[in-house]
């Protein structure tokens, strides 16, 4: 196996992308989407997460761009030596939207791991508006 | 009218020929022999995949796996996939499932999927009443860590023993190649843990337990489904007197010389020298730096014998379930049901775990259907192909329902000519691979006595490749003959007829959540 990978998941949300990008793209409400997050409290320069498993990890926000809607953020604690996750949401011109998820880490399957249940989190925020 | 009682018994990753009813001479299992001796025993038995997830997930759901769409391990089935439990539980059956379910992916940090959530939470009812038509779920997996129940018990219970088991995954989230016992082989550790609070025994135990909250007339389906002898070898060390592995034969799979092991090698297939020297792993749960090249014949031999005390303890654990059912007055009416989700290679071509090679080692399953006695079903050995897909609707034909459309197998038959009147001419399986940029498709027919596997084009195939193996001529599948002009006529034919019985019904491809 790889030691690196990189894993994209995309959805399509029946919302604005202004709209879904006020839920995913603010750092602080990951709980509110991510399934498995428990706890995610603000800090300097990130946010601490709980999840389901009990697992604490600090994740540094690394890009939070509004004009692009793409948010990034690095987990820097836990079973990753590297990790880094992009999340953007792009507007498909017809009041919807498609929301990229990507990550890309070391030990290459946590990519797949955290690349699949981000993508989960995406479905079900398209499910809140219609979505399959 | 007597209340039916089915128990079916699976095991995880046990090859055909370790049963003694099937010609096994290193383990004993006395208790499945006599099942066999009292009722049906299939010679020629193969789950539509091998790799867990989508054999288990045929199993359930009795459909090939382009219709239930787990086509490899860490693809979850979906929530709502139909589930023969589900048709029993309709019909007013009580229904469990003590062991191994793995439907959904092991490695789950954020408990997205039940089996782990449950077990984290410690409740065997899950939520809704049943999940997948079990009203209630006790699960264990190979090792002591981790969400489910058995994991979480021993954690708890006996927290002093969660390091003796071996650790499956190293620091890299990687399937360990760390070696153990006696000869470093791999995925093998000395086991201190009590006999008692292993696995085997510990699914067996719940086993009883779910049993005995059941009044004399109720109807029950219990799948007990033994995490063992799949890898880690790592058996209770008090059991290991039992088998002496300097004494144990090499299998007669196992190639001694490494000039005749590498010359078989090459003629297959590429992926099959490529894992061979390390160059390729398909599949997550091969060691990933581990090289079957460095495999000895010594670790083959020690492998086998812990593989043999793995399934010694699986057949008493099996016993003392069947013993209850004695002492309830119950057996008369107890169908089981006994198999396997997939082989293991256990030094066949020098090679060993599983992947992408469809040849005995791990395609050909025990399988072993005692009917309930009182229906005085003759005994029968069944030589015609049968699938695992072949068994929701066999449970639901012992249950006198009627086979639901959505179900793609048949009833197994009760002997040859009952197999030939209702057709069991071929049995089906495929491999789909996609992980890492790595992707691989193999089809398989088994019938007429040969088995013919035919590649996609994938990151490691053109799609022109194959394999023809003559089961009669060459039991141990050494000899490939696609490429041998005085069988194209006939693989031809296989191929056409491959393709004209393929069945599934195209299932969305869902995304891989996790390596398992």
């Amino acid at each position: 196996m790889p030691r690196r990978a990189s894993v994209r998941r995309q959805v399509r949300i029946p919302a604005p992308a202004e709209e879904v990008w006020a839920l995913v793209g603010d750092p602080g409400r990951l709980a509110e989407w991510f399934p498995g997050v428990e706890c995610c409290r603000l800090e300097e320069g990130g946010r601490r997460v709980t999840i389901a498993s009990g697992l604490e990890l600090f994740e540094e926000i690394v890009t939070l761009d509004p004009l692009q809607r793409r948010l990034q953020y690095r987990v820097v604690s836990g079973l990753m030596s590297e990790h880094l996750a992009t999340l953007d949401v792009l507007d498909l011109g017809n009041g919807g939207s498609l929301a990229l998820y990507s990550v890309d880490a070391v030990p290459a399957t946590m990519a797949l791991v955290l690349a699949g249940a981000g993508a989960s989190g995406l479905e079900a925020v398209g499910r809140r508006y219609g979505g399959p | 009218m007597m209340a039916r009682r089915i128990l079916l018994v699976t095991t995880d990753q046990q090859r055909y020929d370790t049963l003694g009813c099937n010609g096994g001479e290193l383990a004993r299992t006395p208790v499945a022999d006599g099942l066999a001796r009292a009722g049906i025993r299939y010679e020629r038995a193969q789950p539509q995949s091998v790799v867990c997830m989508p054999s288990r997930s045929t199993i359930l759901t009795g459909q090939y796996p382009a219709t239930h769409g787990v086509y490899m391990n860490g693809v979850p089935l979906p929530a709502g996939a139909p589930s023969v439990a589900d048709v029993l539980r309709g019909a007013g059956y009580r229904t469990a499932l003590v062991g191994k379910a793995h439907f959904e992916p092991f490695l789950d940090p954020f408990l997205r999927f039940v089996e782990n959530a449950i077990g984290r939470r410690g409740i065997t009812e899950p939520p809704g009443g049943a999940h997948r038509g079990f009203e209630h779920l006790e699960l264990a997996t190979h090792g002591a860590v981790g969400s489910l129940h058995y994991a979480r018990w021993l954690q708890r219970a006996h927290p002093e023993a969660v390091a003796m088991f071996y650790p499956v995954l190293d620091a890299s989230v990687e399937v360990n190649d760390y070696g153990g016992g006696d000869t470093g082989a791999p995925q093998v550790k000395v086991n201190t843990v009590e006999r008692g609070w292993y696995h085997t025994d510990w699914v067996a135990d719940r086993t009883i337990s779910f049993l005995d909250g059941l009044s004399d007339d109720e109807d029950w389906f219990c799948w007990m489904s033994f995490p063992d002898p799949h890898h880690p070898w790592d058996p209770p060390q008090s059991e290991m007197c039992r088998v002496d592995w300097r004494e144990v034969p090499l299998p007669v799979g196992y190639p001694e010389r490494a000039e005749e092991r590498e010359a078989i090698l090459s003629a297959k297939p590429r992926q099959w020298w490529l894992w061979y020297e390390g160059a390729l792993v398909a599949n997550y749960e091969a060691p990933a730096s581990w090289v079957p090249a460095s495999l000895t014949a010594d670790q083959v031999r020690e492998v086998n014998a812990r593989n043999a005390v793995e399934c010694e303890l699986i057949d008493e654990a099996l016993g003392r379930v069947l013993a209850r059912i004695g002492e309830r007055g119950w057996s008369e009416q107890t169908d089981v049901l006994f198999t396997s989700d997939h082989g293991e290679l256990q030094g066949d071509f020098g090679l060993l775990f599983k992947g992408p090679y469809h040849v005995d080692a791990l395609m050909r399953v025990p399988l072993v259907w005692r009917p309930a006695p009182e229906r005085r079903v003759p005994p029968a050995v069944v030589t015609a192909p049968v699938g695992l897909v072949d068994l929701a609707p066999t449970l639901c034909r012992i249950a006198g329902i009627e086979v639901p459309g959505f179900m793609e197998g048949s009833a197994l038959p009760l002997d040859d000519d009952d197999a030939r009147a209702r057709h069991f001419e071929e049995v089906l399986t495929d491999w789909d691979s996609e992980l890492f940029g790595v992707e691989m498709h193999l089809r398989t027919i088994t019938r007429d006595g040969y088995v013919c596997t035919s590649y996609g084009s994938g990151s490691v195939h053109d799609g022109s490749e194959g394999e023809l193996y003559d089961l009669a001529e060459d039991p141990l599948q050494r000899r490939n003959c696609w490429d041998d002009l005085s069988y194209r006529t006939l693989r031809d034919e296989l191929v056409a007829e491959l393709r004209a019985r393929r069945r599934g019904a195209g299932a969305v491809k869902r995304p891989l959540e996790a390596p398992v």
